[in-house]
């Protein structure tokens, strides 16, 4: 009795977790909750939403290879982080929802991997995410006056000024004569460095370098005090935009460069919602079917277990959270036959007691403990292998991992414990 | 628990069949994957793989045109759906792609574009053999722990072996038969190729498991009998089972591969094969194996 207590207690709860956000019930509508609470110092929240991957709700995949040359062995953890959340400043700045940023490493190789969801258009964006944008002042030279008309175009003519992208308080697109520019506002102390660079050098030309590219090179009319300076170059409008945004960032701590990228369309990650709903309730049903046609009322609880197979393995993918990759759904629907396998074998070792002799109640008892031997040390096979799925992989591959060892887990309750308390039950009542 | 000969399958007597169907199948496999190898997807090699749709078809020499007045590298173009198709290429940035997709027409959709450089692709490749590796060790070391009450004489590392010879079966088998769909179709095997290889290697252990965890509990009980016929009574006692139970993976495993998405289409039919491979090798490999073994050791 207890244990049929127990069971709907997590049938119930697991039914909250797996419902809709809202559940309209007639006139009625049903909120589910959030999970959000304390421990100690940790925060638990939980939204309960299900979290799709990119392949099921399109988006792009992104891997950056952090260039680590220039930073002493002791820093690299910090830069690496700096440079994630200097990413991740920018990702907001574009305005991408949800964008997921994680670090790796392979071996000597730091990585970054950005994913954003529902993305579309993002790929001439994509190459301003990584650009490094270290932005620049810098002055003539030579001490001999150069004049506007002879322009210098190399770098070698430059020297640095020490005013930099760290001196900008913020940058802005604004439009000159009907042309796009990027208007820069100095801090305090950004200000005095460029007051007194344009008092050095009036009537000189100064350079604006972003990553040691010179992007405008303006002569200087008079010295400018209050800290304001445009950039003017042949900016189209988004181009502008671009690059207030990369200088509102801030430059990234260490290069990167793209080494991985993959986009899924938003139609074909519904398409693959909908074709895996498909086929996960085809392939529920026949198995459904299977088993009630092979055993009977056994084969029905065993359909029972299963139904709530589903609902918990549901419940824990959200509770996790586990992201559902359309080879997680896989993972998924590939466990049923596992939660089947355990329910099989039990029955038919029942069967097997029951030939050799034995009275009903005992063979159900000695089928369940009997069958365990093999339920247990084969599923400890399938999990070693999906452990080693979790370590292998990534992305997907991790995806399916995670979801196989949820299923294994949860079908081992479902169809052993559930199945032995519904099994316990019928024949119970049936004996009076 | 008096007549254990009656109803009895004698599955021994069949066993250089089961191995000669075994080879049957292994062959050809193995021959190709020898002369054709296998077409390792850019998850391995490096490149890029772009699927567009068009509003009407379009003519593969078009884009090849297309494609090499932009002097990108296009290996090959596949049909994936109506108006719809797969480009291969060296690995191009997403400029060069705006660049392709604009030069194709105004109306053109993308739908997947992926690019993975060649570092990444030879990291996958290292960590997918690593991982197989590690796997059938892991499998091997857990069975002769599990089996480590099998009463003398028997030696619980012999069912640890011959479940991995089982296992491995199962793995040429599906690299042969996706050899040779690489080589007549074009099918390429990917990250989750991998995947599904380590899920048939877990899966095809679970049924050996099974049917040796029988064998386990019935020597003490059939001591008189010899271990040819202990084997033989408990493949008959697991038969249904292991039968029903790949039933219901293969049924299920069906299902997605007739309504499930195109992306994971050969992920499952690496499945299918495995897992039938698996029930297969659990039951017409490895217990036979196990049975020449130690009928070989009694002799000496």
């Amino acid at each position: 009795m207890r244990q049929i207590v127990f069971i709907l207690i997590i049938c119930v709860l697991a039914g909250i977790v797996v419902m809709p956000a809202t559940l309209k019930l007639g006139s009625y509508a049903l909120y589910r909750p959030r999970v959000d609470f304390s421990l100690g110092s940790k925060r638990v929240f939980r939204d309960l939403e299900l979290k799709l991957g990119l392949d099921l709700q399109g988006g792009t995949h992104l891997v950056y290879q952090a260039d680590m040359a220039n930073i002493p062995a002791g820093n690299i953890d910090e830069a690496i982080q700096a440079t994630r959340d200097n990413l991740e400043r920018r990702i907001n700045l574009l305005g991408v929802a949800e964008p997921v940023i994680q670090t790796s490493q392979a071996g000597s190789q730091h990585r970054l991997i950005v994913e954003l969801p529902g993305a579309k258009d993002i790929n001439t964006a994509l190459t301003t995410i990584g650009q490094t944008a270290q932005l620049d002042f810098r002055e003539p030279k030579t001490a001999s006056a150069t004049s506007a008309a002879d322009l210098p175009a190399g770098r070698q003519d430059f020297t640095a000024t020490g005013l930099t992208g760290r001196d900008l308080k913020i940058a802005q697109v604004k439009f000159d004569n009907g042309k796009a520019v990027v208007g820069l506002d100095f801090t305090p102390e950004g200000a005095r460095k460029f007051a007194d660079l344009t008092t050095k050098n009036i009537g000189k030309t100064v350079a604006i370098f972003l990553d040691n590219q010179i992007i405008s090179a303006p002569t200087v009319q008079t010295a400018i005090t209050d800290g304001a300076a445009v950039i003017t170059g042949n900016f189209t409008i988004e181009a502008a935009k671009q690059l207030a945004l990369l200088l509102n960032a801030g430059a990234l701590p260490v290069p990167i460069k793209i080494v991985e990228q993959r986009n899924v369309g938003a139609t074909l990650g519904q398409e693959s919602i909908n074709k895996s709903i498909l086929a996960a309730s085809v392939g529920m049903a026949v198995v459904w079917l299977f088993m009630l046609a092979n055993y009977g009322i056994k084969g029905l609880l065993a359909d029972v277990a299963l139904g709530m197979y589903l609902l918990l393995s549901i419940a824990v993918v959200k509770l996790i959270p586990i992201t559902l990759t359309l080879a997680g759904i896989a993972g998924l629907v590939l466990s049923i036959g596992m939660a089947v396998d355990a329910n099989i074998l039990i029955f038919e070792r029942i069967k097997e007691e029951l030939r050799w002799g034995r009275p009903l109640s005992a063979a159900l008892e000695l089928g369940f403990h009997r069958a365990w031997n093999s339920i247990r040390d084969s599923n400890i096979s399938s999990l070693i292998t999906a452990g080693i799925l979790f370590w292998f992989g990534s992305g997907s591959v991790r995806g399916f991992a995670l979801t196989l060892i949820v299923g294994i887990g949860v079908s081992l309750f479902t169809s052993i414990t559930i199945t032995r308390t519904l099994l316990r039950l019928i024949y119970d009542r049936s004996r009076l | 628990m008096t007549d254990h000969a009656s109803d009895t399958i004698d599955f021994m007597r069949w066993k250089w069949a089961y191995f000669a169907f075994s080879l049957l199948i292994l062959v050809p496999g193995v021959i190709s994957l020898v002369a054709y190898k296998l077409q390792l997807a850019i998850d391995f090699t490096g490149g890029t793989l772009l699927e567009i749709h068009f509003q009407q078809a379009l003519d593969n020499s078009h884009i090849r045109d297309v494609a090499k007045s932009l002097r990108l590298e296009l290996s090959s173009i596949q049909p994936s759906g109506e108006n719809t198709y797969l480009l291969r290429l060296k690995p191009i940035t997403a400029e060069q792609n705006e660049e392709l997709k604009k030069a194709l027409g105004s109306n053109v959709e993308e739908k997947r574009f992926e690019t993975v450089g060649p570092v990444v692709g030879k990291e996958l490749t290292q960590k997918a053999l690593a991982a197989v590796g590690i796997a059938s060790i892991a499998i091997v070391v857990y069975i002769a722990w599990a089996f480590r009450h099998v009463p003398k004489p028997y030696s619980s590392w012999k069912f640890g072996i011959s479940a991995v010879a089982a296992l491995l079966h199962d793995v040429f088998v599906v690299l042969g038969v996706f050899s040779l769909l690489g080589h007549f179709y074009h099918v390429e095997i990917d990250a989750l190729f991998v995947t599904a290889m380590l899920t048939v290697i877990g899966f095809s252990v679970h049924d050996t498991i099974v049917v040796f965890d029988r064998v386990r509990e019935n020597l003490p009980k059939m001591a008189d009998k010899s271990f040819t016929e202990v084997v033989n009574f408990s493949l008959t006692e697991t038969l249904v089972r292991s039968l029903n139970t790949s039933m219901t993976v293969i049924l299920t495993l069906t299902a997605l591969l007739l309504f499930g998405g195109e992306p994971i289409r050969w992920f499952i039919v690496a499945l299918l094969v495995g897992i039938t491979s698996g029930t297969y090798s659990s039951i017409f490999n490895a217990a036979p194996l196990l049975v020449l073994w130690e009928s070989h050791a009694k002799k000496h």
